[in-house]
Parts: C-alpha cells; structure tokens; sequence
C-alpha cells in the first residue's frame, strides 16, 4: 500500500520535478558554452577520445612494426608524419594506439574508483555509527600517505602490470569519491524531502539508492571528470617507472620511458608522448572546471 | 587572556596528536601488508630462482613468516619502534641506515620544490585575485592550469632538453659533482629537479590562494579596512591574507604529500639519489625490507607534517582550539 502511495506520489510531482531539473540544467548547459576554455576542454577530450576509438582506421602504420633503417626519423619524414622511434616504428600510429591504452586504463580505474568510493561513502553516511567510523578511519589512513606513494606500495605488494597499475591507483582515490559522497549522503539527510519519504515507508535501500545517490550525481559528475586527468598522469608515471603497463603492450608513459635515452639525437620521441599526456590531463581538467562552475549554484 | 589561549592550545596540540596515533597504527598495518599480502612465499621471491630449500626455510625463520600473523606484525612492530627495519638480502645491508642516508636526498628535493611552490603560488594567487579579470589575473590562471596539467616526468625531460642539453645551463643527473662541491654545487644540481617538482605545486596552490583571497577580499571588515582609508598593500598584507592564510595552509600540506609521492618520479627523471628511485629499484628487485622501510618513512613524515600543519592552524586561527 505504502509502496503504492510513493509511487502516486512520486509520479504526481515528477512533471514539476522535472521541468525544474530542466530548467537548471538548461542553465548549466548555458554557462557551460559560455565558457571559452570548458569548450576548449570538451574539444581536446572529444578529439582525443575519437582518435583512440578510431586508432585502427587512422593509424597509418602498424605500431609495432618494426624499420631499423628508419630508426629515429624527424618529423614530416616522408611516409612518418611525426617521425619514428628508437626501432623505426612510427610515432604517429604507436601514439594512436597508445591513446587507447592510456585513455581506457585511466578511464576504467576513474570509473572503479568512483563506484568504490561512492559505496564506502553512502555506507558510512547512510549507516552511520561504527560503519562510519570504521569507514571515515580507513579512509584517514589511506589519505596518510603520499598519493602516489600508496600506489607504488600496493605495486609492490601486487606486482607490477596494466590491471595491478589500474587497481592501485583506483585504490588510492577511494578516499577522493568516499569523502565527497559521505558529505553529501549527509546533507540530503537532513533534507524535509527525505525525511517525507521515510515517514512514507520507503525502504532505506531505496531511499539510499534513488533520492540520496541521485542528489550525489553533481557533484560526482564533476569530481570523475577533474579525476580522470590525475589518474592518466597516475597511470602513466607508473608505466614510466616500468610498474605499469609491460611490454609488448605500451601507452604514453612507457613510450616516454623507452624513448628517454634517445632525446639527446631525437628530442622529438620524448616530447610526443609526454604532450599526448598533458593535452588528455589538460583537456580533462578544463572540461571538469568548466562542469563545476556550470553545476556549482553558488558561482552563479 | 593568553594563558586561557595557551592552555587552549595544548590542550588542541594533545587532542590532535592523540588523534594521529590511530592513523600512524593504521599505516603500519597498510606498511606491514605489503609484504604479507604480496602473492607467493616472500621468503621464495626474495632469494630468487637459484636459493635452495634450506635457505628459504632459514629466511622463513628469520623474517617469522612460520608465525601466526598478529605475533608477526607484534614482533616487527617491536622491531621498527627499537629502530630495526630488517636487513635488505640484494644490498646486504641493514635497511634503516640506508633509507635515511637516501631520504636526506629526498627531503632536499622536496624541500626546494616546496619554496619554489610558496614562492610562485601564493605570489601568483595573490596579484591574481588583487587584480581579478585583469590581463594578469587571466595570463597567471591559464599557465596556473596548464602547470596542474603538466606530468612531472614530462616537465623534467622537457627541463633537460633545453637547459642541460641545449643550453648547458644546468647539470641533467645527480646531486653534487663527482669530485664534491659546497651549496653552491649542490643548489646548481637542484634547480632543475625542484623546478620540475615545484611546478605543478606552485600551481595549485596560485589557484587555491586566488579563490581564498578572492572570498576574504568581499567580507564587510576589508571594506571597512578600506573605508578608513588603510593603503592597500596593508589592507591585502593585514586583513585579508591573515584570514585567507587557513585555507592556503591546508592546499599547502596537501602539496608535501604530493611532493613526496612526485620526488620519486622526478629523482627518477633526474637520477637523483634519493628514496624514490631507491624504491623503484627494491621494488622490481623485490627487497620488501627496503620498500617498507621507504614507505613508512615517506608515510610517517607525511602524517607529521599534517600534525604540524593542523597545530599551526590553532596558533593562527585561535577559534580552532576551542572547537
């Protein structure tokens, strides 16, 4: 009976709801494309993420194939638009393909980390009591060490690798996600609206995973996307050190690690990958600041 | 009056170092997991292919791995408080004499990266929020988020093509010349890693001082500093960066943790003798002793600079004690 008293309810005041939450996102909408540098960040993600998608079709190489008579080619060398590497792959198709790999690997741990994060958060705010307690600890001592310091410790336990690499740096940003949730989770708590649909016999799981997670989605929004660029940089400088992705399989941060002995005769291998990397991180970053000022009220 | 401050103040200095013991416990037990939670028998990764069975059995012995796992972290606790953090197989070595020989390294590092971060960021932030939406505010924004976006070990091959190798301004490895040098030699080896390190600190906190600034700067007491006709550089150096000073504080300690964990990229980079690329090495080598004696070492000093940074926040923000 209850059950279907809520859902009257709900669906009596969706057509307000929602034509509300229109109008605000209108408007978000609205400040986002007035923004000259979130478009900027949208457009550097957007070229960025389409040239990984469509490396196989745009790639005009197979970036492993290996030319040792064109060993470090300069840049607009006929037939190697960016030149080739230390074994005369090109640059262009091994930077395409690598795209992939930096982009997906750091995208999937972004994702992980969130889904964590956001769990261990709603339990903590939601539960309350020791859950949170033991949560809000945990995550006190992750937060305790350095950020990329906890990622080479969970390597070390874990062994170096592509999926180890993603499972460290995810880990160490469950508190990013945790926090952000849990202060959230204990906003909407409070909030007369919650409350309403409690007194109606909404079932705490529901009410956690429809109400509260839905008002966590902003401000979740905003946090993956300024994220996403930490942890291709994460993810990259691991495959530098040689802790992240191994041969054969390579992404940005291992082109750059490899190449590094031959930017004395080919600056050129060490420059592409490290601008490859900072373009997604930039691209990445201005699109997140561009979302939070759009999202954000206050700044309105 | 001060004595009831004063005695606000210990007792929030009490309070808050009593609250750092549980997260130093836990980042024993995150320290102490590196080894036990790492697949496979230590004692079998660490001597290699080549070890006998009696060897691994006596390394077994000697680490404790044949004990139940609370004696083991007891006694290895027992043993890190007394100073012994194990002995590294591939060194020979004991541990603890060899990761605080490499953290001076690193602790030099951080440290110039860090007053390269001051220096620029709070400089940076505060022309940018005192002359927001001027050509200037815009100019030192931009770079600010170009400086957060840039990959450490990207910025420093950058810094090594064009002043070591095209320049020749500055060396591209090590700490001090071969056949030793005073500060001067050693501040020359510096410059360019802790320019590299710095960037993206100095960076994020040019942003944080500017929107910290910028929220003080709209309060109706600077406009009453104004009012009565205060200059503006003591209106800016009086009212609103004392207040502002809490926030840019706390983005400050962040960046020590991110220098730390940054030093072991950039010692890397630059061939720097520190604790980082000694890590990186135990790591692939497989010397647990030596990564978890770095680890907690990096670890502990992060959680005391914290406690450093929160205690300071009481000694300039005195309604912080009483909270």
């Amino acid at each position: 009976m209850s059950a279907i008293r809520v859902s009257g309810a709900g669906t009596t005041l969706a057509p307000a709801g929602a034509a509300r939450g229109r109008s605000t996102l209108s408007e978000a909408a609205r400040m986002f494309r007035r923004s000259g540098s979130a478009m900027f960040g949208l457009a550097l993600v957007v070229v960025l993420g389409a040239a990984a998608v469509l490396a196989p079709l745009l790639a005009p190489h197979d970036p492993d194939v290996i030319d040792t008579a064109r060993r470090l080619a300069r840049p607009l060398t006929p037939g190697h638009l960016l030149g080739t590497d230390e074994f005369g792959r090109d640059l262009l198709s091994r930077l395409l393909h690598g795209a992939r790999t930096s982009l997906v690997v750091g995208l999937a741990a972004t994702a992980l980390a969130a889904a964590a994060g956001s769990v261990c958060g709603l339990l903590a705010g939601f539960v309350g009591r020791w859950v949170d307690q033991l949560v809000m600890r945990s995550i006190d001592t992750l937060m305790a060490f350095p950020y990329f310091l906890l990622a080479i410790a969970i390597i070390a336990t874990l062994g170096p690798g592509l999926v180890n690499g993603m499972v460290a740096v995810a880990i160490v940003n469950i508190p990013f996600y945790g926090r952000i949730v849990r202060a959230t989770v204990l906003a909407v708590k409070q909030t007369e609206y919650v409350e309403a649909a409690r007194a109606l016999g909404v079932s705490e799981l529901r009410l956690s995973l429809t109400h509260v997670l839905r008002n966590c989605l902003a401000p979740l929004i905003v946090a993956v996307t300024l994220n996403v660029g930490g942890m291709i940089t994460a993810l990259a400088g691991l495959s530098f050190l040689g802790l992240g992705v191994q041969p054969p399989t390579s992404d940005w941060g291992s082109m750059l690690s490899s190449s590094r002995q031959y930017m004395n005769v080919a600056p050129h291998v060490a420059a592409l990958p490290g601008l490859a990397i900072f373009l997604a991180v930039l691209g990445f970053n201005l699109l997140g600041d561009g979302l939070r000022d759009a999202l954000d009220p206050r700044l309105r | 009056m001060a004595a009831v401050g004063g005695a606000g103040l210990q007792g929030y200095l009490v309070r808050r170092i009593l609250l750092a013991l549980p997260v130093l416990v836990g980042v024993s037990l995150l320290v102490f997991g590196v080894m036990r939670l790492a697949p496979g028998d230590p004692a079998a990764i660490m001597l290699g292919a080549q070890a006998t069975r009696e060897d691994v059995e006596r390394l077994r012995r000697d680490l404790g791995l044949d004990r139940p796992v609370a004696v083991q972290y007891a006694q290895w606790m027992g043993r890190v408080l007394r100073g012994d953090l194990g002995r590294s197989i591939p060194l020979g070595r004991e541990v603890l004499p060899e990761v605080l020989l490499r953290f001076k390294a690193t602790v030099v590092l951080t440290a110039g990266a860090l007053v390269i971060a001051i220096a620029v960021g709070l400089t940076a932030g505060i022309v940018s929020a005192t002359r927001q939406y001027s050509w200037l505010d815009k100019l030192s924004m931009a770079v600010a988020v170009t400086g957060v976006s840039l990959p450490v070990f990207w910025t420093g091959i950058m810094l090594i093509l064009v002043f070591a190798l095209s320049l020749r301004w500055f060396p591209s490895a090590g700490m001090v010349s071969p056949y030793g040098g005073g500060l001067d030699d050693l501040l020359w080896h510096l410059a360019l890693p802790a320019l590299t390190l710095g960037t993206a600190s100095a960076a994020a906190v040019a942003r944080l001082t500017r929107s910290s600034v910028l929220e003080i700067i709209r309060q109706d007491y600077v406009r009453a500093a104004r009012a009565k006709g205060l200059a503006e550089r003591a209106v800016v150096a009086r009212h609103v960066l004392k207040n502002a000073l809490n926030p840019i504080l706390t983005v400050i300690g962040v960046q020590v943790g991110y220098l730390l964990g940054g030093a072991i990229l950039t010692e890397t980079v630059f061939s720097w003798p520190g604790l980082g690329s000694m890590m990186v090495r135990a790591i692939q080598a497989r010397d647990y002793p030596l990564v978890q004696g770095g680890v907690l070492l990096i670890a502990t000093t992060f959680v005391l600079v914290n406690l450093v940074v929160d205690l300071l926040y009481a000694v300039f923000d005195p309604r912080i004690r009483y909270e």
